[in-house]
């Protein structure tokens, strides 16, 4: 049985790791990408050395367990953003 | 608000089917995790065929591999809630997500296949993550 809603985009539903131009990264399941930036659901983020862990290492742990969300929505603007790449590929 | 249970019928029969009991209470999933001896795989079930349309079909393939779990238990997330919020409870080490799988061996969450590890594959490959687990844990 596939997607109730597949017109979204080829990134809907995947869960996925945003970079930001500044020291923030965000883990969330993607919903929509539009040229005004990308709505994130379920969704975590960490900046660059926040409770003793840099990025990497919190994408490594994101990597193999997935994170605990702390937002149900957000939207990062395309402005913000440096890369979009799935989750499941950093495993 | 949980879904409408006629859309869910379907996903659940499918798991039911393959040999999975449906754990539809927290009482229920307390009984069945209650054995400490053995293994056991907790299958978080989900509508969005975005993952669980080929989580559900990884794990049937799995299942007739000469090693598996000595039981599989499946709960719905979004339906039956307090179902899913108990099991959860006994893997909280691990950030929820659905569909997914953990493995138990005598009553320890030893193996966790999360949904980002299941978008975007095939049955095949849900299928073999399962398998590599099962072959080390459930000897």
């Amino acid at each position: 049985m596939g997607t109730f809603h597949s017109d979204k985009g080829e990134l809907h539903g995947i869960t996925v790791v945003v970079q930001t131009t500044g020291a923030r990264v965000y883990v969330g399941r993607c919903d929509t990408q539009t040229p005004d930036g990308i709505v994130l659901l379920d969704a975590d983020h960490h900046d660059e050395g926040e409770a003793g862990k840099t990025n990497e290492q919190y994408l490594s742990f994101a990597a193999k367990y997935g994170v605990f969300k702390k937002h149900d929505h957000l939207v990062v603007p395309a402005a913000e953003i440096t890369n979009v790449q799935r989750l499941g590929e950093l495993a | 608000m949980p879904y409408d249970p006629s859309l869910v019928a379907p996903m659940r029969q499918e798991m039911v089917e393959m040999g999975a009991t449906e754990l539809t209470s927290a009482e229920e999933v307390e009984q069945f995790l209650g054995s400490n001896q053995g293994t056991a795989l907790v299958f978080v079930n989900s509508v969005c065929g975005c993952a669980a349309g080929t989580a559900r079909p990884g794990l049937k393939m799995a299942l007739g591999n000469d090693q598996k779990p000595d039981r599989v238990g499946t709960v719905f997330a979004g339906q039956h809630t307090d179902a899913t919020a108990r099991a959860r409870e006994a893997f909280s080490q691990f950030p929820p997500s659905s569909p997914s799988a953990v493995l138990f061996k005598d009553g320890e969450p030893v193996f966790y296949l999360p949904r980002h590890m299941i978008e975007g594959r095939d049955a095949p490959s849900v299928a073999f993550e399962l398998v590599t687990a099962f072959d080390e844990f459930c000897k």
